[in-house]
């Protein structure tokens, strides 16, 4: 057992838990000090670089509040006509929130029928051992956000769930439960950042979703934080008879940035896109892992994720495909590239595939690449130089992903703050100039 | 405008070019024409600067500097525009950002300030429909998914956004039907002027009854072998080229 697993327990006391999770939050506490520490030759962990976690003390829980979070909130926040949600340090924050609809509870204010459904599938997306900090999740659980949307029922706005961090040394741990029921539809985005000055904090997120019978799910996660965070989270989905998710996963990077994604089908034809892109700098890391499985027929996945690597930094990423022998008519398609930009940049990458049914149709691919020299003659011979012709190359390669995110708010968003990382949001076209070309 | 002087050039360890001299003035129009395998292509390769396309002998003059001495993007600024047989798709590069950022270096080079993005869009509106291309396509990815005309035209209109002194067609009317044919003609035909010089790299004579030459030229083997008025590509057309072929060897 590490010293971060006893350091973990030690805070708990400091918390006031609801009674009526007592029984998964003390099971959690058992299972955490029990497992053991992820070393480098544990296998989904080898290249995630905990010490980083090590080095961190974990000295209390986040507070409310900072004289910056205003300003913060200012210049970060998604201009969406939303239902929004701020958690500040890990504590929700009424003022910068809106008025919720009936949809979205706190599990500290649920009702009887509430708390039933949370104890329904709260811990339970996942079944048998699930991942490490997950487990700690639980242990840590005080209140989480329940976003449950009924029986034929849509969202009339997006749910906008935001974590900012800004204080320093804080612990927070966040959780979110989002249950549609058959045929509804939400849109939720789910937005971490946190100031630049912040250190020695750690963010330990799960989102766990259910996707009933033909319901619907956009989701989006996106880790926007600052060089020095650490956030370790996990998205754990299953998808029911014909249900859909679109996912879109971006992470910057950060001294440790570790993210999950869990995703199960099963009911058939159920139909789950997923997308994500990383772009870790300096000596920042990202590591993604996702696992989807196949556990009944007729399911469809389509999985992309591009990564830019540059300077010193390290980005990590495992995607697992796992087609049950039951499985039949499985279409599931996995596609990794990155581009490293530097020398002492470094991607590790592992696509796995265990197929046990026959008759499926299965793609996977990882690739480490360089820019397309006919590409970049092309861009040259009109007039660019090289350096330009290779910043818009790297940048057309994520845009690639982002030209297609559904939510127009979140495009124009992240848009231009990416083109920035990579030096070209002056030569951007806003996006509602490019909206006045129609042909008349 | 351009004086190419004994030129050689190889590709992966072969020679392609073997002595090519050509002279173009300001305001003339030469067509290319040859057999497959002469070099044509080559030829716009080694002028636009193209990794992998070795020079091993001669000179080339442009606008009174020394070609080679330029860097690919030095020479499009400075107003040579090859017109590409295969235009790349470049996914996710937005091709009106593409556009506005080859006119604002060629701005830049010759002391211009920059298009405003309003000023851009205005200009751009306007000679997408000169070349007949619908104007979603400047929002889309830099070819991508354009069907041949479309790329051609696409072609097209850069060289018209960047204004070049001297453009080379390498084989633009190739995969054309007629319609596109005469769009892209009216375009190059538009642009025409005592300043600007054409170079009109082609296969087939069809092309240059709406383009039509000054000058008409054979290459084969690497070298012109016959250069004659427009009346010259009817003739070709006629006879084929195997009788230039044994007569320059």
């Amino acid at each position: 057992m590490s010293d971060f697993q006893h350091q973990a327990i030690r805070l708990t006391a400091q918390q006031q838990p609801l009674t009526w999770l007592e029984e998964l939050r003390n099971k959690a506490t058992d299972d955490w000090l029990a497992q053991p520490w992820p070393t480098r030759k544990t296998e989904h962990w080898k290249y995630t670089p905990m010490q980083s976690l090590h080095k961190t003390i974990l000295y209390t829980w986040g507070a409310t509040a900072s004289q910056t979070l205003d300003k913060a909130l200012q210049n970060e926040l998604i201009p969406m006509d939303a239902f929004q949600l701020v958690f500040v340090n890990g504590v929700f924050d009424p003022a910068h929130s809106s008025k919720l609809p009936e949809s979205v509870v706190h599990f500290s204010q649920a009702n009887a029928e509430q708390q039933e459904l949370i104890n329904k599938y709260l811990g339970k997306i996942v079944e048998g051992e699930q991942h490490l900090f997950a487990t700690l999740n639980d242990a840590w659980l005080d209140d989480g956000v329940l976003i449950h949307v009924p029986r034929n029922q849509q969202l009339e706005k997006p749910i906008y769930i935001v974590n900012v961090v800004t204080a320093v040394k804080a612990v927070n741990n966040q959780r979110v439960l989002i249950v549609l029921d058959e045929n509804s539809r939400a849109d939720i985005v789910e937005h971490y950042f946190s100031s630049a000055d912040v250190q020695n904090g750690f963010v330990n997120s799960l989102t766990e979703i259910h996707i009933g019978d033909n319901a619907n799910l956009h989701h989006y996660r996106l880790n926007l934080e600052e060089e020095h965070a650490l956030h370790i989270g996990a998205v754990h989905v299953d998808l029911q008879r014909n249900a859909r998710l679109r996912g879109f996963a971006l992470a910057l990077g950060s001294s440790l940035m570790r993210v999950d994604y869990q995703l199960n089908h099963r009911g058939q034809g159920a139909e789950l896109d997923l997308q994500g892109i990383y772009l870790p700098r300096n000596q920042q890391v990202v590591d993604y892992h996702t696992n989807i499985c196949h556990w009944v027929p007729h399911c469809t996945s389509n999985e992309v994720f591009r990564g830019i690597v540059s300077d010193s930094a390290q980005a990590i990423f495992n995607g697992r495909i796992y087609i049950h022998k039951d499985a039949q008519k499985t279409l599931a398609e996995l596609s990794n590239k990155n581009m490293l930009t530097s020398s002492k940049a470094e991607v590790n990458t592992k696509p796995e595939l265990e197929i046990y049914a026959d008759d499926v149709k299965c793609a996977h691919g990882a690739t480490i690449s360089q820019l397309n020299a006919n590409a970049r003659y092309y861009l040259q011979s009109r007039g660019l130089s090289r350096a330009e012709a290779d910043v818009m190359l790297s940048f057309g390669f994520i845009n690639e992903l982002l030209e297609q995110i559904a939510q127009p708010v979140v495009h124009d968003y992240l848009q231009p703050r990416l083109a920035k990382l990579f030096g070209r949001d002056n030569s951007l076209i806003a996006a509602s100039a490019l909206a006045e070309l129609t042909d008349d | 405008m351009l004086r190419i002087t004994d030129l050689f050039a190889r590709v992966e360890e072969k020679d392609i070019l073997k002595g090519l001299n050509l002279t173009v003035k300001p305001g003339e129009v030469h067509a290319i024409m040859g057999p497959n395998g002469a070099g044509k292509s080559t030829l716009g390769n080694v002028l636009s600067g193209r990794d992998g396309y070795e020079v091993t002998g001669g000179s080339v003059e442009f606008n009174g500097k020394d070609l080679f001495e330029l860097e690919i993007e030095e020479r499009a600024r400075e107003g040579l525009f090859l017109a590409f047989q295969y235009p790349v798709e470049i996914p996710g590069v937005s091709n009106m950002e593409f556009l506005k950022a080859s006119v604002d270096a060629k701005r830049k080079h010759h002391g211009q300030p920059e298009l405003s993005a309003v000023e851009f869009m205005k200009l751009a509106r306007e000679t997408s429909k000169r070349v007949n291309l619908e104007q979603a396509f400047l929002k889309r990815g830099v070819n991508e998914g354009f069907s041949g005309g479309e790329k051609k035209r696409n072609e097209i209109m850069q060289m018209m956004l960047l204004e070049p002194s001297l453009c080379i067609l390498d084989e633009t009317d190739s995969g054309l039907d007629i319609d596109a044919l005469q769009v892209v003609a009216n375009g190059v035909n538009a642009m025409r002027s005592p300043e600007r010089s054409f170079i009109v790299v082609t296969h087939y004579q069809r092309l240059l009854d709406y383009i039509v030459p000054d000058y008409v030229h054979v290459l084969a083997n690497g070298r012109i072998v016959k250069t004659g008025g427009k009346e010259l590509a009817l003739e070709l057309e006629k006879k084929g080229y195997a009788w230039l072929e044994t007569e320059a060897v």
